[in-house]
């Protein structure tokens, strides 16, 4: 007789715990009962984000990298976990690779966008790169993990925390996605991952005015509307895509600050 | 007359070893400044009550070797009468000299309003014993000097020795008398406006009546920035405890305009009440001339040229 | 020794010295009475005019055109042909013409300066010293960059976008102008810019410029006129809208943008902290202090309007700054002891005007040193107000003129809390003499830029720009080409 399996109850990642909606709601994907977001998960979630910020960003380039890399660890480990979930293991070992990829670029950002500039007076002066702070994320329908991912590494590695609205057709990778974070050393609230109905929840993303930008890369036909309401607390609005890799991937989520002191005896 | 020293705020005798912290000062913020002030553009009339007032607060200078009662004689005359040709010129503040030339010098100005400062303390070193310095002062006064020129010990104080400094000041301003006595600083070799400042008011708690910035015998001498540092020195004492102390530029002001930028400093950073030969003085000596040439192209319309105006 | 020498010397009474005017001369200025549309390197008469006037006495100076949408519109199609040329030109083309550009600036700079100083309120100390040499500058730095742009972005090849609208304000208009057209014709792109409403001539004697430096027609067009105006040109078929202004307006701006893949950069207002500890240079800072909020009558989107003092000398930075404020001349901009000039416009006075009375009304505590300001013009005097509270409204919105407010703190935490308690992010200042503190509160304060025992300097290769509020994108610097090339670069 075959052994009735213990079902996983998909629930949200706020704040480094897994809680249900405070709306109670659920709908169903990929023959589950996933979360339903509400807009009070929104805020709950840009609450912890803007809580853990301060620390991520304050922990060093080295320590954001190392906890990248352990995340693509955790991440192999379970690479036939998530190949269920997805299209099959090709889109999950490229998630896991572009862990690895943002991994190595985190001590070597302040070095590549940042400059000392030579200005024409008796002052040092140098620009340094700095995470925005808090980022919302609207991550593309498909493919679910890399789509995901993609836009969420860039994000962290800056050193910015983030709420992210997850693929809304197959949203379980995304929490297999945060049991892993769960377990690799990022602090509570850094990353926080939402399932639910998209043109629901972001516009309250696009509108809060405690989130510092907006990456609409998955907004599809919600793209100008979330737009113009970005304008509130003139947000930084990214599109990029779902499957790149880049150095201005990262540099789209950094404000520059420029330091001058006079030199003198 | 001579009054307790002002003594600026944070200093408590007997002076301890490390000198209070009186504040820093910024060496780009303070050149910019007086970069900012040494733009100010002064014409006309303005120019010519500026003119005026420079050479009523000049200390003419002859500080050689090679100094003879004849050459003494020929600097006290330009001092009474700067320019024989213009009655209207005044008279400068002072003849600054050496001790053996003292005498002559007030021979030479008896009568008229300039005064005779003598230098003394092993200058411009400094670097002499105690004993010796202060008989040279005495000596000075005894000679006739209404002024005293001393230097700061400035071994004592970039060794750190400032109790040493303070007491030779102390001293020498017991032995002065009667006699006003100025603080030379020599700034060239103090290494930072932060110990200009400190130095300043070091002095200042010690008795002096002015403070100088060199001895003119080091290039460099008198800056604009080092000034404003002085100045400012001045007002806070001024604020703390409602004595007016005097202020001496000296060496490397040759030229009218430069005069000129210093009264300004002067003007906008302590008042026009230290704007009088009581409390401010130029030591220079070819100043005079430059700025006579200033005055007469004011009044005539025409560049001069120095073959009109006597060297003495 | 007769009478006349025995009196000579005697120590006269001191008396104020007024320093006589020194007035710069306005005859280095060729002022036309009207003045077109600059499009596709010609004039075009206007179909809609008004006057532009000195704020300091109201004179009014020339008329000049108010664009119309279909004028705009027409400028943009200009700029979009000379695109296909001058972005095929190689980048060591497009250098040469903007070093002819820098260079006769510097040539023509006194010029320059009195215009700028007429037409917009701010002192010819100012203009010729400060507006003038950095405008050439940034001619100057752009140009090197133009042939050189594939080492600015690792992995990029560099393209330009194509045509760029560019609005700019009324406190810095040459140097604004620079600002926005030396990177966006380094790299390959062309412009149709709006100066400000009230503040139009310079950009206008810019188009001489242009044409001295053969700059192919069509590459700079500048098109004069009020808010309509830059309205138009953000509707128009531009591929990047570059501002600075107001936050108001910015917003307004990205509002209209939305969904119409159009770039945008943004550099709008702030309420910048000025922060002085307890062991700063105190003499040093009063000048700093002074320079962040006096400097161009206030009209500075980085102003240091909000003075942070440690309380423990509080009341001596107070005593001493009061005291400085009092040196401040006031008056004509042309003459060249002004430090303070007038106010730009009525609609600015008015504004400065109102959240001065609400300050008092709030119940701050206001010094305004004595100064007879002129019957006509636009004027101010230097304010400052103490015993200011977090919540009132002149420690909270932008006034942009020449008032301070201060406010005290304890310790560095509550400093940068304070300061950071604002939804702008432009600039910040810091004064203490402990490096380890200056790095602490640099890394701490949410600013795009932060000066350290200093304020207000502003230099070509220095990235400029805000956090939050204040706006997106850098101007200045490497980093000030990339709002101008396509595919992300930021």
């Amino acid at each position: 007789m075959s052994r009735l399996p213990v079902k996983k109850t998909y629930k949200l990642y706020i704040g480094g715990g897994f809680p249900r909606s405070e709306s109670g709601r659920t709908y169903e994907s990929q023959g589950q009962n996933v979360a339903r977001a509400s807009r009070k998960d929104v805020r709950d979630a840009v609450v912890a984000a803007r809580a853990a910020q301060p620390k991520w960003a304050g922990a060093t380039a080295y320590n954001r990298g190392q906890v990248l890399y352990r995340i693509a660890e955790m991440m192999e480990a379970r690479t036939a976990e998530f190949a269920e979930l997805v299209s099959g293991r090709a889109e999950v070992e490229r998630a896991i690779d572009r862990w690895v990829w943002y991994a190595g670029f985190a001590d070597k950002l302040a070095q590549v966008l940042g400059s000392s500039n030579p200005v024409a007076g008796p002052y040092f002066n140098f620009s340094i790169p700095e995470p925005t702070g808090v980022v919302g994320i609207v991550a593309p329908d498909e493919p679910p993990l890399l789509g995901l991912v993609s836009r969420l590494a860039p994000a962290v590695v800056g050193g910015n925390a983030v709420v992210a609205l997850a693929s809304e057709t197959s949203p379980l990778a995304a929490i297999e996605l945060a049991e892993v974070l769960a377990t690799s050393d990022v602090p509570a609230g850094t990353v926080n991952l939402l399932t639910g109905f998209r043109a629901e929840l972001a516009p309250w993303l696009a509108s809060h005015m405690d989130v510092n930008a907006i990456d609409v890369t998955g907004a599809d036909g919600l793209r100008s509307d979330l737009e113009r309401a970005a304008a509130d607390n003139v947000k930084r609005v990214v599109a990029g895509q779902s499957d790149s890799q880049g150095l201005y991937e990262i540099a789209a989520f950094l404000e520059l600050k420029t330091v001058w002191h006079p030199i003198g005896v | 007359m001579v009054q307790t020293p002002a003594l600026p705020a944070e200093f408590e005798l007997p002076l301890k070893l490390r000198l209070p912290r009186t504040g820093a000062v910024d060496q780009v913020a303070v050149e910019a400044r007086a970069g900012e002030l040494a733009k100010r553009s002064i014409k006309r009339d303005a120019k010519l009550w500026a003119l005026d007032l420079a050479i009523r607060c000049c200390d003419l200078t002859t500080l050689e070797g090679q100094d003879t009662p004849g050459k003494v004689a020929a600097l006290c005359s330009k001092a009474i009468r700067p320019d024989p040709t213009d009655p209207g010129v005044p008279s400068v503040a002072a003849v600054c000299v050496y001790p053996n030339l003292v005498a002559v010098a007030k021979e030479r100005v008896a009568g008229s309003s300039v005064k005779v400062a003598s230098v003394a303390t092993a200058f411009p070193s400094g670097q002499s014993p105690i004993d010796v310095k202060l008989r040279e002062v005495e000596d000075a006064v005894a000679f006739g000097a209404d002024e005293i020129d001393m230097v700061i010990d400035r071994g004592a104080f970039l060794s750190g020795r400032y109790g040493q400094v303070y007491d030779e000041i102390v001293r020498v301003k017991e032995a002065c008398g009667g006699a006003h006595l100025k603080v030379i600083l020599e700034v060239a070799e103090l290494g930072t406006y932060d110990n200009v400042r400190r130095a300043s008011l070091l002095a200042i708690a010690a008795g002096a009546d002015f403070i100088k910035t060199s001895t003119g015998k080091l290039p460099g001498a008198a800056t604009l920035p080092v000034h404003l540092v002085m100045l400012e020195a001045i007002r806070d004492v001024y604020d703390g405890t409602g004595r007016r102390i005097g202020m001496k530029p000296a060496g490397g002001i040759r030229a009218s305009k430069n005069a000129i930028q210093y009264l300004v400093q002067v003007h906008e950073t302590l008042g026009p009440d230290w704007l009088t030969p009581d409390l401010y003085r130029i030591g220079a000596s070819s100043l005079v001339n430059d700025i006579l040439m200033q005055i007469r192209k004011e009044k005539t319309g025409a560049y001069q040229s120095r073959d009109y105006f006597t060297n003495d | 020794m007769t009478e006349v020498e025995k009196r000579r010397g005697a120590a006269p009474v001191p008396r104020d010295w007024t320093y006589a005017p020194a007035p710069e001369s306005r005859e280095i200025v060729a002022l036309h009475e009207r003045y077109g549309l600059f499009v596709g390197g010609e004039w075009l008469e206007p179909t809609e005019t008004y006057t532009t006037v000195s704020p300091a006495d109201e004179e009014p100076l020339a008329t000049v055109a108010q664009a119309t949408p279909a004028e705009v519109t027409h400028a943009v199609a200009v700029a979009r042909e000379a695109f296909i040329d001058w972005s095929a030109l190689p980048g060591s083309e497009r250098a040469k013409y903007l070093f002819r550009i820098a260079r006769i600036l510097q040539e023509r700079s006194r010029e320059f300066a009195v215009l700028e100083s007429l037409n917009g309120g701010k002192p010819i100390k100012e203009s010729r010293d400060v507006d003038l040499p950095l405008a050439a500058a940034h001619f100057f730095y752009y140009a090197g960059w133009a042939d050189k742009l594939e080492y600015a972005f690792p992995n990029r090849e560099p393209r330009p976008l194509g045509v760029a609208g560019q609005i700019i304000p009324w406190n810095f208009p040459l140097l604004m102008l620079a600002w926005k057209i030396a990177p966006a014709l380094a790299t390959g792109n062309t412009v149709v810019l709006k100066p400000a409403e009230t503040t139009p001539l310079t950009a206008l004697l810019f188009c001489d410029v242009v044409c001295q430096a053969e700059l192919p027609p069509g590459v700079v067009n500048i098109v004069t006129g009020d808010g309509a105006a830059g309205a138009a040109l953000v509707d128009a078929d531009v591929d990047k809208i570059a501002f600075t202004g107001s936050t108001e307006v910015g917003k307004a701006i990205q509002r209209r943008l939305a969904g119409t893949g159009k770039k945008l950069t943004l550099e709008l207002g702030g309420k910048a902290a000025n922060i002085v500890f307890d062991d700063a240079a105190i003499d040093q800072a009063v000048e700093g202090i002074v320079n962040g909020i006096y400097f161009n009558q206030g009209h500075v989107c980085c102003a240091g309007s909000r003075l942070f003092v440690q309380e423990s000398v509080a009341e001596a930075v107070v005593d001493k700054l009061k005291r400085r404020m009092a040196t401040l001349r006031v008056g004509d901009p042309l003459d060249k002891n002004t430090d303070v000039g007038a106010i730009n416009s009525r609609q600015q006075l008015d504004k400065i005007e109102e959240l001065v009375a609400a300050g008092r009304a709030e119940g701050a505590e206001i010094y305004q040193p004595p100064c007879r300001l002129p019957e006509r013009g636009y004027w101010f005097a230097p304010t400052v107000f103490t015993n200011v509270a977090q919540s009132y409204r002149i420690a909270q919105e932008e006034i942009f003129g020449p008032v301070l407010s201060v406010l005290t703190f304890r310790t560095p935490d509550e400093a940068v809390e304070k300061a950071n308690n604002t939804p702008y992010g432009l600039s910040a200042g810091v004064w203490t003499e402990k490096g380890s503190r200056i790095l602490w509160m640099a890394e701490r304060l949410r600013a795009g830029v932060v000066w350290a025992n200093t304020y207000n300097r502003f230099d070509p290769a220095s990235p400029f720009g805000g956090y939050k509020e204040s706006g997106f994108g850098r101007e200045g610097g490497r980093h000030g080409l990339a709002p101008y090339l396509a595919g992300a670069v930021q």
